[in-house]
């Protein structure tokens, strides 16, 4: 009697701990979610203020008051658009199914439109679902704001809102769906590797940016008078918030805290840093001094090129991410700029559609287990870098299209454009009855 | 009375005060401002395209003198202002119709 009693006593006392941890299996690592909830800081500090000081110094004196405010309405229209419809047409997974090619390869459902079923104990993943979605949010609200730079300083206010919601909608969310909404997604079915968005980001956002530009067209005196930065201390410390912030960006697209993210972190710094040089360089050599709006740029280069490779490259496929971009960025913002004429303003396309593109496409290379990397989901390293070579035809088509035809509509309707006056004037003036500074 | 005015480089401000003040001057307005005269401008390189930034900064002082205290004026400004190479600047000499002090009302001479 006495053996069975202390057997039973033992058995429970043994499985006791057993029970208590049934409940947390299934759920969430605190380890993972704190990092989450940190990464997502990070993420939204790249904008606010990061992008805005980045952007912010490049403009003249008399515009730099309309970057802030772009960045900053942005992040607040994109916030109520993401949690609306933005999250539920990006991540929700109705009528997915892994390798076939349906509608919601393109766009999710609305199932999760206002929300829906996302609740304090929701989980996706190791995460809560309510720190993941506001993780990819961030994201969501960094992608427009990129493109302010490309017609800063001439499209109006009201005009830039129209077009952020615009393509919002019909480019952003699409194209997060293809990469990131899992098995039945497009890019996912080409086994295409973007960790963290040269598509889904940079090219998109970068692509957009050159059509808007050129849609818009150049700033009056273009080419005649020189429209130099106004506060270089600013683009330097945008620059520094925006390499910090983005190991938020890059590691925490693991949507995890382990080796991978560690590993995403260091070949972020690996790249940036070799980019930068790379870029100061290349100007050294051509211009005769290395300037300090040019090794922050170059800064940028890296860390937009090393972003779809963050997941999957080494250290050595980071090296030559860094110097690939940096030098090539480098090229498309002064020479190819000057060469076909476009008024990029501050660069976009140069920095974020380049150096997305020439990330994505050694993402392919730099997975391979030979350049240390984590691995390939295609069977050679050619068939690697062609899925992704479509992922980016497919972002270049798409974001064009959707871009030129919402800024079409738009000026037909409001008009995008300030007027000669208001350009003159300046947009902080015009479009907002501001000064920046009244010192 | 007379009106001195005298663009001179920066970095002479301080010596060119200490000397007016060592001659009695008891007030003077500076202003920054921009402008060139022979002195080239200096190159800027941004996106690989150079560009030359004329107008250079500058400081002009203006203080009102006493028609006897005008050649000491002068030439105390010279002294202290010159370096010898290009750019040193340049000394107006205007007519000063009249002088009033604000707080006292009192006008002319008495009132520099």
């Amino acid at each position: 009697m006495k053996r069975w009693i202390s057997f039973i006593l033992l058995t429970l006392i043994l499985a006791f701990p057993l029970l208590a941890f049934a409940e947390e299996t299934a759920s969430i690592s605190s380890g993972d979610t704190a990092w989450m909830i940190v990464a997502t800081a990070l993420v939204l500090f790249m904008t606010i203020p990061g992008l805005s000081l980045f952007y912010g110094g490049l403009v003249r004196t008399k515009n730099v008051l309309s970057i802030f405010v772009q960045c900053f309405a942005i992040t607040c229209l994109i916030t109520i658009l993401w949690v609306i419809y933005g999250y539920s047409v990006a991540f929700d997974t109705t009528g997915m199914q892994e390798g076939v090619f349906n509608f919601h390869s393109l766009f999710g459902g609305f199932g999760k439109a206002f929300l829906s079923g996302v609740g304090v104990d929701s989980v996706s993943g190791t995460i809560p679902e309510t720190v993941f979605l506001i993780f990819q949010m961030t994201f969501a609200i960094i992608t427009p704001a990129l493109m302010v730079g490309a017609f800063a300083e001439r499209m109006k206010f009201s005009a830039v809102m129209a077009f952020v919601a615009i393509w919002f909608t019909f480019s952003y969310l699409p194209l997060c769906h293809m990469a990131w909404a899992g098995d039945g997604a497009l890019f996912a079915n080409w086994g295409v590797l973007d960790f963290a968005g040269g598509t889904v980001v940079h090219i998109n956002a970068g692509i957009a940016a050159l059509v808007a530009c050129i849609v818009v067209g150049k700033r009056k005196g273009y080419g005649k008078t020189a429209m130099l930065p106004h506060n270089v201390p600013f683009v330097l410390i945008g620059a520094s918030m925006l390499w910090v912030g983005w190991f938020g960006f890059n590691a925490g697209s693991e949507l995890a805290s382990d080796g991978t993210a560690g590993m995403a972190m260091l070949v972020t710094q690996i790249a940036t840093a070799m980019a930068a040089i790379s870029w100061t360089v290349m100007e050294w050599i051509r211009s005769g001094k290395p300037t300090a709006v040019g090794i922050a740029t170059g800064a940028v280069a890296g860390l937009v090129a090393i972003t779809p490779a963050s997941g999957t490259a080494g250290p050595m496929g980071a090296l030559l991410i860094g110097a690939a971009s940096g030098t090539l960025c480098y090229f498309a913002s002064t020479l190819l700029k000057r060469v076909l004429g476009y008024d990029d303003s501050l660069d976009v396309f140069g920095v974020h559609a380049v150096g997305g593109i020439v990330g994505a496409t050694l993402t392919g290379l730099c997975a391979a287990a030979f350049m240390g990397g984590a691995g390939i989901n295609a069977v050679s390293v050619g068939a690697q870098i062609w899925a992704q070579v479509k992922s980016i035809v497919v972002t270049i088509v798409w974001s064009g299209s959707v871009s030129f035809v919402a800024l079409k509509v738009i000026d037909m309707v409001i008009g995008i454009r300030a007027s000669e006056k208001d350009e003159e004037k300046g947009l902080d003036i015009s479009q907002h009855e501001e000064t920046g500074y009244t010192m | 009375m007379k009106m001195v005015s005298a663009i001179i480089k920066h970095v002479k401000l301080d010596e060119v005060r200490d000397s007016l003040n060592k001659l009695g001057l008891h007030g003077m307005t500076a202003i920054e401002v921009k402008g060139f005269g022979r002195q080239k401008g200096h190159m800027e390189v941004y996106r690989g395209v150079e560009y030359e930034v004329k107008f250079l900064p500058k400081v002009k002082i203006e203080v009102a003198v006493t028609d006897e205290k005008l050649d000491e004026v002068v030439n105390s400004i010279l002294e202290s202002a010159k370096t010898g190479e290009i750019g040193d600047g340049k000394i107006f000499v205007y007519n000063l119709q009249d002088v009033i002090r604000i707080r006292t009302g009192e006008r002319g001479e008495k009132a520099i």
